[in-house]
């Protein structure tokens, strides 16, 4: 299997998920097209581990995946105090920074 | 065609039409569902590609407890089936060209690189992603980072319940 073809995979799961935030207006479905492109950017990593025979890049997708659930966590708190003060998931309604 | 090959194509053509489902459910909660099928695709992946730990590490924590937390936080917004309001088309469109764009120039590049061109992935032997090998790494040449992401963990856990207090 040449890894042209595990490359072009994680391209496509990359740009799915750019589709996904540029498209999509509910905030918690960006958030998870995000997670997406985290995901492919992951899988890109171990593929190159396993081609060149070492831990390194597994380390760095293991890493990925700690500041992906702290991400998560902080990321989605947030989301939910939009929509208590502005009573909408929309991306375009939380323009202002302020409440 | 062998039978990696095989499974290659079978899962990469799972976690590709999962994840397109994810973009055009109308429903978050079958977003979510969607979700979930790629990360079990990408995981297997991880076992094509000998590693296992991450395997492992992808189901619990992706597909267990962080996609749990987005489940938990549409049921909390209660969002309706067609409360999102929706793009213009021609948005849309912008959207998808932009996106398949820049599919098309990314896999230009990956093309004409020459350093990857002829390498095979060794798909059959090797144990570098035992836990083993892995908890080696990360406890000796990795083990700064790793204490660092505790204290990351724990500020996260702080963020998140003063942000959520009020």
């Amino acid at each position: 299997m040449s890894i042209q073809y595990y490359i072009i995979l994680c391209l496509t799961l990359f740009s799915i998920g750019v589709v996904g935030v540029l498209t999509r207006r509910n905030a918690i479905i960006v958030f998870m097209c995000i997670e997406l492109m985290l995901n492919a950017a992951n899988l890109a990593f171990v593929t190159f581990a396993r081609i060149n025979g070492n831990l390194d890049g597994q380390v760095v997708a293991f890493f990925t995946m700690v500041v992906a659930a702290c991400e998560v966590v902080v990321g989605l708190a947030i989301i939910v105090t939009i929509y208590r003060s502005r009573r909408s998931a929309s991306v375009d309604d939380a323009s202002l920074l302020k409440l | 065609m062998s039978t990696v090959d095989i499974l290659f194509y079978l899962l990469s053509a799972f976690a590709i039409v999962s994840a397109t489902m994810v973009l055009i459910s109308k429903n978050p909660i079958h977003s979510v569902l969607w979700l979930i099928l790629v990360f079990f695709a990408i995981s297997g992946h991880y076992i094509l590609l000998n590693a296992q730990f991450g395997t492992i590490v992808n189901i619990i924590v992706y597909a267990g407890a962080i996609m749990v937390l987005f489940l938990f936080v549409i049921m909390l917004m209660n969002i309706k089936k067609d409360a999102e309001p929706q793009k213009q088309l021609l948005v849309k469109l912008t959207g998808v060209v932009a996106g398949g764009s820049l599919l098309t120039l990314l896999i230009a590049v990956v093309k004409q690189t020459t350093q990857i061109e002829n390498k095979q992935v060794l798909l059959k032997e090797g144990t570098i992603g035992l836990i083993l090998t892995l908890g080696q790494a990360l406890f000796t040449d990795y083990v700064i980072p790793f204490e660092i992401s505790s204290v990351l963990f724990l500020s996260a856990m702080v963020g998140a319940v003063i942000i959520g207090k009020k």
